[in-house]
């Protein structure tokens, strides 16, 4: 039973309910930073510290936090996160510190963070909530960070800040170009996700099916059935 | 600075939404139709100015001078959050009509990306040249200056605004249209709106080569 729970929101969190791909939130910092691989890392790094720290903080908090201000203290928890963060990658990172820039103190208002401190670290365990937020933050890591090897690729001719070749596509480096990669990211996520549901689906039909061993179409039962009702 | 620069700047070559990238959630998310996305810019527009107006001389008068500089983005977000509140009962109490029209949007406003932005922004800080050479300047108030005057600041809280609004304004027009057309299911719902503020967004590009 552990490991089921553990295996879904490990599922949810990364594929199920991507944060970036499926619910599409946080998308200010997905636009702009995935000029550069190595950036949307480092900021899908910073986006996990604080999502963990803050569902543990909040979770553990769940039952003292009034009801009516729980919007203020979540807010002042992240925020007591988000400055540590910056106050670390300032002294230790000051090169990522710098391309990030605005958009690291920007993740207090990420949506992704109030929204899992609200829709699960609220009232969650304390255990659930920090998988809960690693593995959301995991989510948002793997697709930002794909997102900014395919920007870095196609706009700048480089990977991770080494140069692979000198062609590049100045297109894909602007501002226009995060629109277009963001669209085909979710189109593309939503027709793989949609494929491998309707398999999951045609397979858990075939042994209930199995199962029953009445009839070998659905349609045909749904039929009998309809019959025996009307009789 | 000059102010017609800041303006241009504000509502064209840096737009807050298409070269920016701030307050995307709203864009987004508020504009099926024109109406509700011109509450929602209004709404912005206002909280902006406000938040310029007040963040702008606390960082500088009190936090700066007082070596709590790091305490940023604590006071800030704190501050944005109870002025939305204030902003919320004063429309209650004196103009129901207008709090009717605007009071679903402006909760959405606190955690906003574009306001919190906005503050960072008009209260940014250059060092100087003696504070560079000391390890732990930050923590010394005294060796920043800003780099924007109290009415810059203002000014460009109301045109970052503005900015917001008419972005978000054409793109509800052009979805009224884009979202009857018959795309495939993929493309439907965000990806087509991304789609549309990626045309939009190379429109505004042209603004900076200028």
């Amino acid at each position: 039973m552990k490991l089921k729970r553990f295996k879904e929101i490990a599922l949810d969190g990364t594929v199920r309910q991507n944060p970036t791909l499926r619910l599409v939130l946080g998308t200010c910092p997905t636009l702009a930073i995935t000029t550069a691989a190595l950036d949307s890392l480092g900021m899908g790094l910073a986006v996990i510290f604080v999502l963990v720290c803050s569902n543990v903080i909040i979770s553990l908090l769940r039952n003292i936090i009034p009801d009516k201000v729980r919007i203020p203290c979540f807010i002042v928890i992240i925020a007591t996160f988000v400055t540590l963060v910056t106050m670390f990658m300032e002294a230790f990172l000051p090169d990522l510190y710098e391309s990030l820039g605005m958009f690291l103190a920007l993740i207090v208002v990420n949506c992704i963070i109030l929204g899992r401190a609200e829709g699960f670290a609220s009232h969650n365990p304390v255990g659930e909530s920090a998988l809960d937020g690693l593995f959301m933050g995991v989510g948002f890591t793997l697709a930002i960070t794909l997102m900014g090897v395919v920007r870095e690729v196609l706009g700048k001719g480089m990977l991770f800040g080494y140069q692979l070749w000198n062609f590049k596509i100045g297109f894909f480096a602007n501002p226009a170009g995060a629109f277009l990669t963001y669209a085909l990211f979710i189109a593309l996520f939503n027709v793989c996700y949609n494929a491998v549901e309707r398999k999951a689906k045609r397979k858990a039909a075939r042994k209930t099916t199995v199962q029953d061993e009445v009839a070998e179409d659905a349609p045909a039962v749904e039929v009998a059935n309809a019959a025996k009702e009307a009789k | 600075m000059d102010i017609f620069a800041i303006i241009i700047a504000a509502l064209f070559a840096q737009n807050f939404v298409l070269s920016q990238f701030l307050g995307i959630c709203p864009f987004l998310g508020v504009s099926q139709k024109t109406s509700s996305a011109l509450g929602m810019g209004i709404a912005v527009t206002a909280v902006m100015v406000i938040t310029c107006a007040i963040t702008y001389p606390i960082y500088t008068y009190l936090l700066l001078p007082l070596g709590l500089g790091y305490l940023q983005i604590v006071v800030f977000i704190l501050l944005i959050a109870a002025l939305v509140q204030i902003l919320e009962m004063v429309l209650k109490k004196f103009s129901p009509g207008l709090y009717s029209a605007m009071g679903i949007y402006l909760p959405l406003v606190t955690t906003n990306c574009a306001i919190l932005g906005v503050a960072k922004i008009v209260t940014a800080t250059a060092i100087t040249a003696e504070g560079a050479q000391t390890l732990t300047s930050w923590l010394d108030g005294s060796k920043y200056f800003m780099a924007m005057s109290y009415g810059e600041a203002v000014v460009s809280g109301l045109f970052y605004g503005l900015g917001f609004t008419l972005a978000i304004v054409l793109l509800a027009g052009l979805r009224q249209k884009v979202d009857k057309l018959n795309v495939p299911k993929p493309l439907r719902g965000f990806p087509m709106t991304m789609l549309t503020a990626c045309f939009m967004a190379m429109a505004f590009y042209i603004f900076t080569l200028i």
